[in-house]
């Protein structure tokens, strides 16, 4: 008992210094890990679609895509995951982890690219490095899919517009010939600079566990 | 009978000051007018004193002799005569808001002053010069500072104001933060205080003064008095300082919430320090009256806010009398609030930040630009008058003043704030995800001014209670002075040597607005798979909610089925239109563009498909929406305004309220406009129209004469761009045509240029306010004009 301990909080000590998270947030993911994946080693996509709360959510497609991206493991690979390990799953879960107080300017710049590039890649569907015109219409329909009936013509406008936006504030000089392929990660950057990324994106995760619970706010 | 007359401006002492400084001609004539007004002001009382009995007298007998008979003697009929005991009382008030006022106007004259010491300081020191001469004039100043004045008419404009312009999002983001130093700080500060003072005034007992007789329970009920942070002080400071979102927040939102806590302090201590004992029953009933009064006051407001929704509702036929409703059930809430001595200002705040996002919703925008610039009107005479008012009790109020007492009291609490707030700090920080930084600290300590509040709560002490009520009063006049002039006065550069964040002036963007909506289900979503039920989730469960059933009672019609990311595109679409419009027409762009770019460098240049034309004008409400829709955004893209005039009809209307009758109007004017269009194929320019055509009087009715300064003539014209290749006319954005070409159009358009909206129209926007005094103008400044508010897009939980 106390062997197989020491190796899982080592192998859990690898984890905590790639992903940054602690110990015992981990222990708590990994406990949730194993309910939603019914005690198994790997998560499909089918267990995180059976969430029941997920089923609100007008972007749980995107937001389930982006687990199985390859892009969010931070190792190069494109193109994406039939199953997930309790690795990966970290990996993507890392993404949202706020800033402490010890944190540097820099460390909070690196912070906000890596979460920027979270948010580029679950846009860039294609993954040509850029989010052309038609992938950022499909946000847009996403975003208000859940709203009722909306006009198409409307969701489209707002995309168009917004399109245009990123195209002036980056592009300012384009001759009326050519042509704006789509929002790279530079510009994607800029327009979203006021937003503060790594303040904003970032959800609480716990030390104490309250997977068991099922109503009630955090405790902690 | 006795009249108290205002005296002379303190302007004439100033013009007699400067008398170096020659004020260009127009400012000269302002401080001349002051002085006729003053003048006018106090000669009027004057001669009234001086004979009212005789009027009074010969009324009376002109009177008894008519009764008496025939036989009076005929006097003269009376040309003019003065009576001014007929209109004393309204004629001094309004006197006073004009002094108010015209002081307001007069020190952004003065220019290097209003950059240094904060207005609130001025109008302090005016209101003791204005006290002083009064006293010299051997007049009875006027119970100005009358707490039922201050309570009930000077206080809830103040509060409303910012309560309705609350930001919601911040708010609620940091409740938990500005709850913990709202109630657990207040309560520290006021026991800290209170004990230590009560400590002090027992030692020397050798020497026996008049501290001795201070009881242990009027010393706390002081505390309590003194230990509140003030939030007319908070906004008139913070307003110049402009630091970022978080802090205002957080100190402004503590200066409003401690009113429960200092409403159930200061009553718990007054009820009890002539009984001069409290028992543990007394303290966990005052546990108890704290929640009472809180949640009490708070769901009075919420009460009274969905009425006003509610009745905004029906609002559509009589538009005119909308902003009235929002008024009176503020005010309604408040008086009922104080009503049941629960917390007035809290329900105020609840009042004004429920009803806010259904109110908008339904209303026109004429009324919502009514609603915001009254507000901040009164508002800003109410915070110019009470500090005035400060100034002139100072000079008159009874005074003890007690060495040992005064200095002890502010030395005290400026101690417990900084040990309050650090101590808390040191708490809260294990709770927050973003940390509060020691700077942010100092900022939260520091900001922490007291102010008319105190005073006035002070005043309604029984002096039979509280001997020592004069002695308590002159204490809270010098900490009140003290946090206002030493802190308001050295926090700015104090912020800027910290190198504190500002706020960010930029615009929301609809990037932004997307993005931050999404990151809102992403994050919901997140939390969903990590299993916890967080702050997302309640969130997104309450949006839901209101969606699902409030909105559909309070909102009238179509609007309230529109998802908030739809909301916010027409908000932005209407502005930029206006702003068009304001900008003097066609965007003069110099060659060098800022953006040329336009709707073709995104789209693929592919044709699509020719639409049948499917604008039913049958249907009329939502084809005409749909259409003057895509005007609009047609007008978005296009810098270049072809011909200046036009446009503005199609983008002045409003689609939710103008009548058909205007449209057609309109429709006309654009035909025959197209028609001289097309005499004149060839040109490249276009004399620019006449500054007072009736399409730029048109634009300047339509919206706000304040916030848009005329700008002067460019030297530029607006060119035309005519692309002879396009066989049709190059402006196509006839409404008929726009009917049947619909997308086609759209699509083939050449040339069309767009105007990057935060590129172009951010600096402009503070440019057109800039460079005059409008700029300086504290309310301006909080309040920067329709166009470029960004708290009106908050949606109900953002």
């Amino acid at each position: 008992m106390g062997a197989s301990q020491t190796r899982s909080e080592h192998k859990y000590q690898d984890l905590a210094d790639k992903t940054g998270f602690s110990l015992e947030q981990i222990t708590n993911l990994h406990k949730r890990f194993q309910q939603l994946s019914g005690n198994e080693d790997t998560l499909s996509r089918q267990n995180l679609d059976n969430i029941p709360a997920l089923a609100n959510n007008p972007i749980r497609n995107q937001i389930i895509e982006a687990f199985f991206d390859k892009r969010n493991q931070h190792q190069d690979e494109v193109g994406s995951f039939n199953e997930i390990g309790f690795e990966q799953f970290l990996m993507v879960m890392s993404h949202f982890r706020p800033p402490t107080l010890k944190t540097t300017e820099e460390e909070k710049e690196a912070l906000r690219k890596e979460k920027l590039r979270f948010l580029f890649n679950m846009h860039d569907t294609d993954n040509d490095g850029t989010i052309t015109l038609v992938e950022y219409r499909k946000v847009v329909e996403e975003l208000l899919s859940k709203s009722g009936a909306i006009e198409q013509e409307t969701a489209k406008a707002i995309a168009d517009a917004a399109m245009l936006e990123v195209a002036s504030t980056n592009v300012p000089d384009m001759a009326p010939d050519d042509f704006y392929e789509g929002i790279t990660f530079e510009h994607f950057e800029q327009i979203l600079k006021g937003l503060e990324m790594e303040s904003r994106m970032h959800i609480r995760f716990l030390d104490v566990d309250t997977t068991t619970m099922r109503c009630g706010k955090s405790t902690s | 009978c006795h009249y108290s007359r205002p005296s002379p401006s303190p302007s004439t002492l100033l013009l007699l000051l400067l008398p170096s400084t020659k004020p260009p001609l127009p400012e000269r004539g302002l401080l001349l007018l002051m002085v006729l007004v003053f003048l006018e002001g106090s000669v009027l009382p004057l001669g009234a004193a001086s004979s009212p009995d005789v009027t009074h007298q010969a009324n009376s007998d002109n009177h008894i002799v008519k009764e008496a008979g025939h036989n009076f003697t005929k006097k003269p009929f009376p040309v003019l005569s003065l009576d001014y005991h007929h209109i004393q009382a309204p004629f001094e008030i309004s006197l006073w808001v004009l002094l108010a006022s015209l002081m307001k106007l007069g020190f952004h004259l003065i220019p290097r002053l209003s950059g240094i010491v904060p207005e609130s300081c001025l109008l302090i020191v005016v209101g003791l010069l204005v006290g002083g001469l009064i006293k010299l004039a051997g007049e009875q100043v006027p119970p100005v500072l009358d707490s039922r004045l201050f309570f009930l008419c000077l206080l809830p404009p103040i509060i409303l104001d910012a309560g309705y312009f609350l930001p919601i999002r911040p708010f609620m983001e940091n409740l938990g933060t500005i709850l913990m130093f709202a109630v657990v700080g207040t309560l520290w500060n006021a026991f800290f205080v209170g004990g230590l003072l009560y400590a002090v005034c027992q030692i020397q007992p050798g020497n026996p003064s008049i501290l001795h007789q201070l009881e242990l329970l009027p010393c706390l009920l002081f505390g309590s008095i003194i230990s509140a942070v003030d939030p007319v002080a908070v906004l008139a400071v913070f307003e110049e300082i402009h630091i970022n979102e978080l802090l205002h927040i957080l100190v402004f939102g503590e200066s409003l919430l401690n009113d429960a806590v200092t409403v159930v302090l200061y009553h718990l201590f007054e009820e009890y320090a002539g009984v001069g004992s409290v028992t543990v029953m007394d303290v966990f009933l005052g546990i108890i009256s704290f929640l009472v009064v809180a949640v009490g006051g708070v769901l009075v407001g919420a009460i009274y806010g969905i009425l006003a929704a509610f009745t905004s509702r029906f609002t559509s036929h009589t538009r005119v009398i909308e902003p009235l409703f929002v008024f009176v059930y503020s005010y309604m809430a408040y008086l009922s609030a104080e009503m049941f001595h629960l917390s007035g200002i809290m329900s105020l705040i609840a009042c004004g930040a429920v009803m806010r996002p259904y109110v908008e919703a339904n209303i026109s925008h004429k009324s919502h630009t009514t609603i915001k610039y009254f507000l901040k009107m009164w508002s800003s005479v109410s915070e110019t008058l009470i500090f005035i008012f400060l100034g002139v009790a100072t000079v008159e109020g009874p005074h003890n003043w007690n060495w040992t007492f005064v200095t002890v009291t502010v030395i005290l609490c400026l101690v417990a704030r900084v040990i309050g707030v650090v101590g808390l700090t040191y708490v809260i920080n294990k709770f927050r995800i973003v940390k509060l930084t020691t700077k942010d600290q100092f900022i939260v300590a520091y900001g922490g001014l007291r102010g008319a509040i105190a005073f006035s709560l002070g005043f309604l002490l029984n002096k039979d209670h509280f001997p020592l009520r004069d002695m308590f009063l002159t204490a809270i006049i010098t900490v009140i002075f003290f946090t206002v002039f030493v802190q308001g006065m050295t926090i700015k550069p104090l912020v800027e040597l910290l190198a504190v964040k500002k706020k960010q002036e930029a615009k929301r963007s609809i990037n932004e607005e997307i993005h931050t909506q999404f990151l809102d289900h992403l994050l919901t979503g997140i939390e969903d798979i990590c299993g916890h039920y967080g702050h997302h989730h309640w969130k997104d469960k309450l949006n839901r909610f209101n969606k699902k059933y409030v909105k559909k009672c309070l909102i009238a019609g179509e609007r309230s089925k529109e998802p908030q990311l739809i909301a916010f595109y027409h908000k932005m679409e209407m502005k930029q239109a206006i702003e068009l419009v304001e900008s003097g027409g066609g965007v003069k762009l110099p060659s060098a563009m800022p953006s040329a770019v336009s709707m073709q460098n995104i789209q693929p240049k592919k044709l699509p498909p020719a639409k049948p034309a499917e604008r039913a004008l049958s249907n009329l409400p939502k084809g005409r929406e749909e259409e003057i829709r895509k005007i609009l955004r047609s007008n978005l893209q296009r810098t270049r305004q072809r011909l200046r005039s036009y446009n503005r009809h199609t983008l002045l209307a409003d689609p939710y309220e103008d009548g058909l009758g205007d449209l057609l109007i309109k429709k006309q004017k654009m035909i025959e406009l197209e028609r001289k269009i097309k005499d004149m194929n060839n040109y490249l320019t276009v004399p620019a129209a006449p500054p007072d055509s009736p399409t730029m009087c048109r634009a300047r009715l339509a919206s706000d004469p304040q916030a848009y300064s005329m700008k002067p003539e460019p030297d530029s014209v607006p060119t035309i761009q005519v692309d002879l290749a396009s066989p049709q006319s190059p402006d196509s954005v006839n409404l008929m045509d726009e009917f049947r070409r619909a997308e086609q159009q759209h699509e083939e358009d050449q040339g069309l240029m767009m105007k990057p909206p935060s590129g172009e129209s951010g600096p402009k926007k503070p440019g057109e306010e800039d460079g005059s005094r409008e700029h300086k103008l504290m309310r301006c400044l909080s309040d920067p004009g329709p166009s470029a508010d960004e708290d009106e897009d908050e949606p109900f939980l953002p």
